[in-house]
């Protein structure tokens, strides 16, 4: 209730200045939100780790980091579907695909590169020095 | 012999004198009216937005660098070369306390930016102020984790993994560091000169990189350290 007070307090001045853009601006609740969000899922994971649990997968902490950039960047960065935001989406989504190709290309490719490679060169390669 | 309708018309007009006056008062009414300032606030507006849009997408580009980096990290993480593994380097809870101060440091930035668009000059100074402790609080802990890691023996030298370590970490660390300085020079420029248009859309630019570096940090966490150790 004071937060969304203040809120609105802390937009009317900005709002006589820049007309409709203050409608579309970041609120203090978005960022109390996405602050407690992405605590909670920072630590769930590092408990997970630290307790030694088994549930602690590299895909399941994955799945963590997924969850907490997308809490990031719709509160913190406030990118949405709206008009004046849609290249700033477009870009972001542009982006999102080209870092899946070059992180899941470059560990697809690798993988069938070492599976290709001579039986045990990858052991060799670990005891050498 | 000209009878059709629309040279009449236009000839008419022109010789008519009164109706040049009355065009042009109707003109500088217009200009001194609300619509003309309307109008260049939305200039401005769009002057503003595209300057925000530009550096949106030096983001994105700074996202495929570490898209680069954190793809070289994951193929090489199992390359130790003998040396040690992460799970024997790291600190898991003195990167929690990392991952806390970017984390706390976002949100205070968050609220630098709500003071700014509340006109609020000392509370947009204060807020950048916490956040700029907070950041050099992690900038500290991470020159601290290095320190220590070159002094036993586990520099970038050390391994592939060691190297591609320092790489993607400390690059992240520079990235903050530059914010840092960028940082202290909007709390200058806005104790000098206020909250002027130039200094509101600078200070935006900021916040976008702040959280941004703190979205890198959240993918560092995740697959070097938690993974490291997890493995």
């Amino acid at each position: 209730m004071n937060v969304a007070n203040e809120a609105v307090a802390g937009h009317a001045p900005h709002g006589a200045y820049h007309g409709a853009h203050a409608a579309h601006g970041p609120t203090q609740k978005q960022y109390v939100v996405g602050f407690a969000l992405a605590i909670i899922l920072t630590l769930i994971p590092f408990t997970l780790v630290m307790s030694h649990t088994v549930a602690a997968t590299p895909v399941l902490i994955a799945g963590f980091a997924l969850a907490q950039i997308l809490v990031h960047v719709v509160y913190f960065l406030h990118v949405n579907t709206s008009e004046e935001q849609r290249w700033n989406l477009m870009a972001l989504l542009y982006t999102a695909v080209m870092v899946f190709i070059v992180l899941g290309g470059s560990l697809w490719i690798m993988h069938h590169l070492y599976l290709n490679m001579v039986p045990g060169a990858m052991h060799m390669h670990g005891r050498m020095s | 012999m000209s009878s059709d309708p629309m040279v009449m018309h236009r000839g008419s007009l022109a010789l008519k004198p009164g109706y040049v006056d009355h065009a042009a008062d109707a003109l500088r009414d217009l200009r001194q009216s609300g619509d003309a300032v309307d109008f260049q606030l939305d200039h401005h507006h769009d002057a503003a937005s595209t300057i925000q849009l530009g550096f949106w997408i030096y983001l994105m580009s700074d996202c495929l660098l570490f898209s680069g980096l954190f793809a070289t990290y994951a193929l090489l993480n199992s390359h130790t070369a003998g040396g040690p593994i992460g799970a024997r380097l790291f600190d898991l809870p003195d990167v929690l306390t990392e991952t806390m101060f970017l984390l706390f440091s976002s949100f205070t930035c968050g609220l630098a930016t709500l003071a700014m668009n509340a006109d609020r000059r000392n509370a947009t100074v204060g807020w950048l102020a916490v956040t700029f402790l907070l950041g050099l609080g992690f900038i500290s802990l991470e020159v601290r984790e290095f320190a220590h890691m070159v002094s036993i023996g586990a520099g970038p030298d050390h391994s592939a993994f060691l190297s591609s370590f320092f790489t993607l970490v400390a690059t992240h660390g520079l990235h903050v560091t530059c914010g840092l300085v960028f940082m202290a020079v909007m709390m200058a420029a806005v104790l000098k000169n206020g909250l002027t248009s130039t200094n509101r859309a600078r200070l935006v630019n900021l916040s976008l990189f702040w959280h941004f570096l703190d979205i890198i940090w959240v993918g560092v966490f995740s697959l070097v350290y938690l993974s490291g150790v997890a493995h």
